[in-house]
């Protein structure tokens, strides 16, 4: 069981197969402490993320780091991102380590992109 | 009681009994403070702080949804005390990581004057479980994420504290809902 666990930590990055939805619906689970699809929680609603510019919600009090960020959503700065916040936009009150693992990104980041207001 | 006093369960426990109402004076929580978060320089403590204060407002808004979990009228006797010892529980860990906030020099985020809930999608105490699961899951998660962040052990080794018992709620609710508890070895 270990050795699957070490396997899993050991997988490269570039390791990703084709993005799924699916299990990024499972990995968006470990949003659900602050984030909803539909509504503003302690982090903005995901809903129509992809293409949206980073700090737009209306009446969303996102970080100073955030606003300044000049980031629009897309494939690419969301895989930066989710990999590690805190170091992609400095003093994000995102503050969570990230998902390390690109696969997982993918998948996410396809759920993601499926998910419109 | 601060969070940085948390040397081990029991004797958080028993500080919070002893000081529930939260009436500490300074010198108290001088006292109780872990000397490495408060050794820590004044960028390692802000950056600890903004850790803490996502923290502390998701902890106030799963109180918040207990409280609207417990006054659906949903939940039936049994599950409603486990609703509400749950409640109680996220309130302690908010009680905690105010006060530790405040030892670092922080302002805590206070709770919102209205939570949205998907309340419309709740009709019986299966659907407020799953809501309830899913806030626990997404906890253990987001302490998950934030245990290697810190500059401070100390506060590591209490997310960590918060993160096992985030990690029971989620188990429990699962075997409530007929699920199996512990889907697998490692969270993440």
């Amino acid at each position: 069981m270990l050795r699957a666990a070490a396997l899993v930590l050991l997988l490269p990055a570039g390791a990703a197969a084709a993005a799924d939805a699916k299990n990024g619906e499972e990995v968006y689970g470990r949003c659900l402490a602050c984030h909803a699809l539909n509504s503003d929680r302690v982090g903005p609603r995901h809903c129509g993320l992809v293409g949206r510019r980073a700090g737009a919600i209306p009446g969303f009090d996102y970080s100073a780091a955030m606003k300044r960020s000049r980031l629009t959503w897309n494939e690419k700065t969301l895989d930066r991102f989710l990999a590690d916040p805190m170091k992609t936009v400095p003093g994000t009150t995102m503050t969570y380590a990230g998902v390390p693992d690109a696969k997982e990104r993918a998948d996410l980041i396809a759920y993601l992109k499926k998910q419109a207001c | 009681m601060s969070f940085l006093s948390i040397r081990n369960p029991a004797q958080a426990r028993r500080l919070f009994l002893a000081r529930s109402g939260l009436v500490l004076s300074g010198a108290a929580v001088a006292l109780l403070a872990g000397r490495d978060a408060l050794a820590a320089t004044s960028k390692e403590k802000g950056s600890d702080t903004r850790i803490l204060n996502t923290a502390l407002a998701a902890e106030l808004e799963a109180v918040a949804a207990y409280q609207v979990g417990a006054e659906s009228g949903l939940l039936q006797k049994p599950v409603l005390a486990l609703a509400m010892q749950f409640q109680g529980h996220h309130k302690e860990h908010a009680e905690v990581l105010a006060r530790t906030i405040q030892t670092l020099g922080g302002k805590p985020v206070a709770a919102k004057d209205k939570y949205t809930f998907p309340v419309e999608g709740l009709k019986s105490q299966a659907d407020v479980l799953r809501f309830a699961a899913g806030l626990e899951r997404g906890a253990v998660s987001a302490y998950l994420g934030a245990v290697p962040l810190f500059a401070s052990r100390d506060l590591s080794k209490a997310a960590a504290s918060i993160l096992g018992d985030e990690a029971m709620h989620w188990a429990v609710l699962r075997n409530a809902l007929g699920d199996n508890p512990v889907p697998s070895a490692f969270v993440s």
